[in-house]
């Protein structure tokens, strides 16, 4: 079998430390390093940041964002989530009060019309599309909306192949059409939502022409969609990292939910909003705290009740405001106000904002870097002290959070390598040493503390989450179980119990920073394919027989036009930079649109290199999905031989 | 739904089994029902995530008034029924079906069918040694999965896993007729030619391990498959937002084979390269 594994990263078995960061590691005790880290991190109290890990227990989230508020006293504390399921969750959590998907994956199988935006959901999530797939055969209509025609899209009724970002301007254009042929559900609208006549006055410009103009679709095709979408009984709308990975991604999704605002499709069984998430547990990470501006159970660390419900069960005064995200963190480290940074199975050498050669030199400025890690990743070479932790899904006990907001049971099914420990031990045994000892005796006692302090949570025991497959928040009963579908309450007929409205966003088009004109002609946007994750697995994915390496691809029209074919390297060059990267023709692609994966491990090509600097302001994500780049052919010599 | 779906109210109907009344809701299939009241009914090709095919013929029934014995995992339960799940008649032919099975289709991997064999006084061997045995190795033309003809019953299974009853990807169809039906892809290509999206779904359905995983293979080849010795434990898969069920085989502490639960809510047994086959990188220890 060992032929057949890919070489890449190998497992961390050992504590790693090291006096100076020229120095070469040395293998050492437990003891010896985290009395380390211990001593590291106590110098820096005021200047500390925390990397939480979206591919970490809950447990761990919990007791990571608990390290840093408690044991630190900061809320600097973020997750990697930023790349792809920040902007879903700001943006959910802006209308309804709730950040997470509204819908479960079983109502798809039972609903009218499904539509997913921006989302290749066949290749990025194909158990997800077996339950689209399920839909399909029962009736529901399928819309696609990507600058590709995917293979998703091939299942499809209807495609509409939009340029990449200007998703505002067609759903925009498809909420003007709503509101033009009268399908707005009018009660809906007046009983459970604010803001509709602005809305309205926002969206005036946005016709059909117009749309058809800006995004390339045509438009009959919007007419249709917004027919369909409109029309409907019960309408899924569904997006990914398409929306969300665009410096303006909150206002991305805060343009969609302002279709099922208008046409009441959310709230009831078989309508809703559900995004889909890249990493296992990105939306785990952000329930259980581990981001700045949250303590566990979604509670705002502005909010005082919810503070001091953490305060008593923790024992400690919490900072009352919030704390610097993953961006800000990095800037801090350039004006000293980061000097410490605790990373547990983060890499952000290699996946952080903006490009990665800052990153790297931000981090080599820090005066203490811990890396908590299954694996040698290129954080972990910058760092001081290594500490080798388990798998969170195969050799931990805990519960992860799917994109349906489904807490389930991980289990452990294999030793860790050597030395390595779960990331709950180590770091209660860390905040020991920093003179909080928690006694914890497993990842059930930190997951009832968890319940303590977060109502939504609290109904979930673990025998509970044994005996239903997993229960989806909010679960604030042991005895009773909430409805599949978030928000029912907006369809009640009392004001009282429907609540606070739901405000529709109006956010404005913005085209993409990155300008395609004569010099750079070529739009690049990124995915995933189906046997890689967006630098998911640092030790190198699944080995998979149709993997064909990293590649840039271009549709045939455009690959004549540069005289260039399957295979030859390029040279692709965008404002920032150049690198060479080897062709696939793909006709999913149109003139004028290439397409790369984010991960590229082992090539010259990368893609982050490549991205623009922007970020979205309101949730930090990075604009990921569209550069202006040429392709240059390369001369003859630099490929023969 | 964390609920379990009750679905629309089903009547109860009374049929009688073996001479027994017994009452069963509307809808229930006679295999069904037969388990449900403690009788052992042999089948191969049933899966719970698929539509009964009736393709092994082992799980016929008699039932009285029809001319031929049912397969019992395609017919459902009739109000007034008569039902005999283990007359000389169905016996009979049960064992007539395991010597034809058994002397064409190399039944070593196949869960229980050695003590059918031995249950029923199958003698496969008496149409001769190696009767319309199919002489062809296994095909090795990936990394992931094997696919062993001489061990296909030609159930069809995996070409509805892989077709319009799951993936919907049709890199699987069965061509040939008569002795020469076999399951293969267009062209009769390797797989690495084909649509396959490696999910492996196929292997989940597979009732004699004719596919299997190439981990599976290289180690029953090297004699140290060891299932007995297998754990099997239920966890979430790491590598994406979806939240997939993952049953992890384990064997030494090596993962050597992954399912899902074919109840969950999440995934109905479906999986995709990256659950089914990605685990590799965890293992990376030397």
């Amino acid at each position: 079998m060992n032929e057949r594994r890919q070489k890449a990263y190998p497992r961390l078995t050992h504590p790693l430390v090291r006096d100076t960061r020229d120095e070469e590691f040395r293998r050492a005790s437990w003891d010896e390093a985290l009395d380390r880290v211990a001593r590291g991190l106590r110098r820096h109290r005021g200047a500390f940041g925390m990397l939480s890990c979206a591919r970490a227990t809950n447990e761990a989230n919990y007791l990571a964002q608990k390290f840093a508020r408690v044991v630190m006293g900061t809320n600097n504390v973020d997750s990697s989530d930023r790349r792809c399921h920040a902007p879903s969750v700001e943006g959910l959590a802006a209308a309804f009060g709730a950040g997470g998907g509204t819908s479960s994956y079983e109502e798809i199988e039972r609903t009218d019309v499904v539509v997913l935006w921006g989302s290749n959901a066949r290749v990025a999530h194909p158990v997800f599309f077996q339950h689209v797939l399920k839909g399909v055969q029962a009736g529901a209509r399928l819309y696609v909306v990507d600058p590709r025609r995917t293979s998703t899209a091939e299942w499809a009724e209807g495609w509409l192949g939009l340029n990449v970002g200007t998703d505002i301007a067609l759903a925009q254009a498809v909420g003007r059409e709503i509101i033009q042929a009268g399908l707005v559900d009018e009660t809906f609208v007046g009983r459970a939502t604010s803001g509709f006549e602005e809305y309205r006055a926002l969206v005036e410009p946005w016709t059909l022409s117009l749309a058809q103009k800006v995004t390339g679709v045509p438009a009959p095709a919007i007419r249709e969609l917004a027919h369909a979408y409109g029309r409907a009984e019960r309408a899924q709308l569904c997006w990914t990292l398409g929306v969300t990975e665009h410096r303006n991604g909150t206002d991305n999704v805060r343009a969609l939910i302002d279709l099922a605002l208008l046409t009441g499709q959310v709230g009831r069984a078989g309508a809703g909003l559900q995004p889909l998430c890249g990493r296992n547990n990105v939306q785990g990470a952000i329930d259980m705290g581990a981001v700045p501006h949250r303590l566990p159970g979604f509670q705002d660390v502005l909010d005082l009740d919810a503070r001091l419900r953490c305060e008593s069960a923790w024992g400690t005064a919490l900072p009352p405001h919030h704390g610097l995200d993953l961006a800000e963190m990095f800037e801090e480290m350039e004006t000293g106000g980061v000097r410490a940074v605790y990373c547990v199975g983060e890499d952000p050498a290699r996946s952080s904002e903006g490009d990665g050669g800052q990153a790297v030199r931000r981090l080599k400025a820090l005066d203490f870097l811990v890396v908590q890690d299954v694996f040698r990743t290129s954080t972990a070479e910058l760092a001081d002290v290594v500490l080798p932790a388990a798998s969170g899904w195969a050799e931990s006990e805990g519960t992860t959070t799917n994109s349906e907001r489904r807490v389930q049971r991980v289990r452990k099914a294999v030793d860790p390598p050597g030395e390595a420990r779960g990331d709950v031990d180590i770091i209660r045994d860390l905040a020991g040493r920093l003179g909080h000892v928690w006694a914890y005796a497993d990842a059930e006692a930190v997951w009832n503390e968890l319940r303590s302090v977060s109502p939504d949570h609290y109904g979930m025991t673990y025998r509970r989450l044994e005996e239903h497959d997993g229960l989806q928040w909010p679960c604030p009963s042991t005895r009773d179980l909430e409805p599949p579908y978030l928000h029912g309450r907006l369809w009640e007929a009392d004001p009282a119990r429907r609540g606070r409205r739901a405000p529709f966003g109006l956010v404005p088009h913005v085209p993409p920073t990155d300008l395609t004109d004569e010099r750079f002609p070529i739009r690049l946007t990124t995915g995933r394919r189906l046997d890689s994750d967006n630098l998911l697995v640092p030790g190198g994915s699944s080995p998979s027989p149709s993997r064909r390496g990293e590649c840039v691809e271009l549709c045939p029209e455009d690959a004549e036009r540069y005289g260039v074919v399957v295979g030859e390297k390029v040279q692709i060059t965008s404002r920032r930079g150049s690198v060479v990267a080897s062709v696939w023709i793909d006709t999913a692609l149109r003139p004028g649109l290439a397409f790369t994966t984010l991960r590229v491990p082992d090539d010259e090509a990368d893609a982050d290199q490549q991205a623009p600097a922007a970020r979205c302001p309101i949730a930090g994500t990075a604009e990921y999905k569209a550069t202006a780049i040429r392709v240059d052919k390369l001369p003859l010599v630099t490929y023969v031989g | 739904m964390t609920v379990t779906s009750l679905g629309v109210p089903r009547r109860l109907l009374e049929f009688a089994l073996d001479g027994e009344p017994v009452c069963v809701p509307e809808g229930t299939t006679l295999l069904d029902a037969c388990r449900a009241f403690g009788k052992e009914i042999p089948a191969l090709c049933q899966v719970g995530t698929l539509a009964p095919g009736g393709a092994c013929r082992l799980c016929v029934v008699e039932v009285e008034g029809a001319d031929a014995l049912v397969a019992s995992c395609c017919r459902e339960a009739e109000p007034g029924m008569r039902v005999r799940s283990g007359s000389e008649r169905v016996r009979h032919s049960r064992r007539t079906v395991l010597e034809l099975l058994a002397s064409s289709v190399d039944l070593s991997t196949t869960p229980q069918a050695m003590g059918w064999i031995e249950e029923y006084g199958a003698r496969p061997d008496r149409f001769g040694p190696g009767a319309a045995r199919s002489e062809e190795a296994p095909i090795l033309d990936n990394g992931l999965v094997v696919r062993d003809p001489g061990k296909c019953l030609r159930c069809g299974n995996c070409v509805a896993a892989c077709g319009g009853q799951g993936r919907h990807t049709f890199a699987l169809a069965v061509s040939g007729r008569g002795a020469e039906t076999r399951v293969g892809v267009e062209y009769d290509a390797p797989l690495t030619d084909s649509a396959c999206v490696y999910c492996g779904d196929c292997l989940d359905v597979c009732p004699t391990g004719a596919l299997s995983s190439r981990t599976e293979f290289d180690l029953r080849v090297a004699g140290t498959w060891d299932e007995p010795a297998q754990t099997a434990t239920t966890t979430v898969c790491g590598h994406c937002g979806v939240g997939c069920r993952l049953t992890l085989h384990v064997q030494d502490n090596e993962i050597v084979k992954v399912t899902s639960p074919h109840d969950g809510p999440v995934t109905r047994g479906h999986l995709c390269i990256k659950g089914r086959f990605g685990h590799q990188y965890i293992q990376n220890r030397d």
